[in-house]
């Protein structure tokens, strides 16, 4: 074979072997993460989900790579799994119950401390009816920006006995229990976020958990 | 003997002809960029500041676009008349300095240049394409009503001083009013872009960076953070909103209602905010 087809041979194999590189890449970078997607009821003729999420101070070893982090979780039969984007359906209605381990941190913006976006204005703080907590109480935001929605997730008192250490944790662990329901709206993809800035060991606390899916951060997919 | 001019005299030849043939295609242009591409110039004519961008840009194309008409017009002269025929391989004449024609370019662009640098000094210092903004601002027009812009990782939020220090989630403004926003962050560098207001201001920590707009017509308005900010950067946008007198009075009430009770709890209203906890208490 002469020299230009062998040049040419490499030349080729490069370039596909280029183009699979990057072919790669982006399906990879468009697929993400594994969607949740929680079962759906039908009230009223709308359609209705229920999740069911915990926030924690350290997501564990069992769960994470980065056992120290602050994580949010969600349970799917029974089991928590440490997934962010989830597929819901558009114009749903969605009803949230979290269970909170953390502690304070509180909100660099106490304008943050006010819920918005959701049904009726008012969520639930173990059993009690609230629309707004003390800026400095709140250890986690639930909010997706977009649709309007934050929700402040008030902390755990400091003394509070058997705080849990690592995930999951248990309903014998002290926690709050916070429940609210918020609307999908259309179809599209919206991304939630915490605004406390929880992330331990990280500049202003923004880093780490808070810049990574799969922790404070995550996808609502509405189809 | 050979029917073919000299060198000098064929030369002279061309440069007449791609001068005509520049000076042409320019008068056909610059109506065109005036009264056509002109008025469509980014980023609209939403406010004065924005007109007088709109305006800016057409100036820069007008100024262009003879440079611009003489480099198509040779390239195209080139391809066409100096085109080898087919076969042929033949060596071009060597490439030598021609002095006036050296002295005349450098001499045009130089004029283009110091135009455009005094051009570009006044309208930093009138009031409307850039003059009166920054941290501190050159010119102050009177009456503004001061709109205080929040960012944080990663929403902007908006405080209104003039109405008891509510912060509101959206964005509204009165029309034919001068606002002054006054930018700011609690974190990291974010930009605040109000796209067809035609306002940028980076919103620095620590830092109120303020910019003037007053709105020509109502209706709505791209904002978006336009400083690479972390994760959700590209999520960081809104939409805002140009209304009547009557109508932001009536909704700025509403707000002050709606959030009476965590306004107590907002710190006193400041240029720039540096808040607790910076790193995480728990």
């Amino acid at each position: 074979m002469s020299d230009t087809g062998r040049r040419g041979i490499v030349l080729a194999v490069l370039v596909l072997v280029s183009a699979a590189l990057i072919a790669f890449y982006v399906v990879r970078l468009m697929s993400g993460p594994t969607p949740f997607q929680p079962a759906v009821a039908n009230a009223a003729g709308r359609p209705t989900v229920s999740l069911t999420l915990q926030t924690v101070a350290a997501v564990g070893p069992s769960l994470s790579p980065n056992p120290s982090w602050v994580s949010y979780l969600i349970r799917e039969q029974g089991v928590w799994h440490r997934t962010t984007v989830w597929t819901l359906p558009a114009h749903a209605l969605v009803h949230v119950t979290v269970y909170q381990y953390d502690g304070n941190s509180g909100l660099r913006n106490p304008f943050l401390s006010q819920a918005r976006g959701i049904v009726g204005g008012t969520f639930t703080v173990d059993g009690k009816a609230m629309s707004r907590i003390a800026p400095d109480d709140a250890s986690h935001t639930f909010a997706i920006p977009q649709l309007g929605v934050i929700v402040p997730l008030q902390g755990v008192a400091d003394d509070a006995k058997n705080q849990c250490d690592y995930a999951p944790c248990s309903l014998s662990n002290a926690h709050r229990t916070i429940t609210f329901t918020f609307r999908t709206g259309k179809k599209g993809k919206y991304r939630w976020q915490c605004f406390v800035p929880c992330a331990a060991g990280f500049v202003y606390g923004f880093g780490g958990p808070m810049q990574t899916i799969g922790y404070m951060d995550g996808f609502i997919n509405v189809v | 003997m050979s029917s073919e001019p000299a060198p000098a005299a064929r030369d002279r030849r061309h440069t007449v002809r791609i001068a005509l043939l520049t000076a042409i295609a320019t008068l056909i242009a610059l109506p065109l960029v005036i009264w056509v591409l002109g008025p469509n110039m980014p980023p609209g004519k939403g406010t004065d500041v924005a007109n007088s961008q709109v305006f800016d840009n057409t100036v820069l194309l007008v100024v262009m676009t003879p440079f611009t008409m003489f480099i198509l017009v040779y390239l195209a002269y080139t391809l066409t008349v100096f085109r080898a025929d087919e076969g042929e391989r033949l060596e071009g004449a060597p490439i030598r300095g021609h002095v006036r024609l050296q002295i005349a370019w450098l001499a045009a662009t130089t004029i283009a240049v110091l135009f455009l640098a005094i051009f570009g000094t006044a309208e930093l210092y009138a009031n409307g394409s850039g003059g009166g903004q920054g941290p501190s601002p050159i010119t102050k027009p009177g009456g503004a009503l001061p709109v205080q812009v929040i960012a944080q990782q990663w929403e902007f939020t908006y405080r209104y001083p003039t109405y008891g220090g509510v912060e509101t989630a959206q964005l509204e403004i009165p029309v034919d009013r001068q606002i002054a926003f006054h930018v700011t962050s609690l974190d990291a560098i974010h930009s605040f872009w109000a796209y067809q207001l035609g306002v940028k201001a980076d919103a620095n920590p620590s830092v109120d960076n303020v910019a003037y707009a007053k709105a020509r017509k109502t209706g709505t308005f791209d904002i978006r953070c336009a400083e690479l900010c972390g994760l959700w950067h590209g999520y960081m946008f809104d939409t805002g909103r140009v209304v009547t007198g009557g109508q932001f009075a009536s909704w700025i009430a509403q707000q002050q209602t709606r959030f009476r009770e965590v306004t107590k709890e907002l710190p006193p209203y400041s240029t720039t905010y540096n808040p607790d906890p910076t790193d995480r208490a728990g």
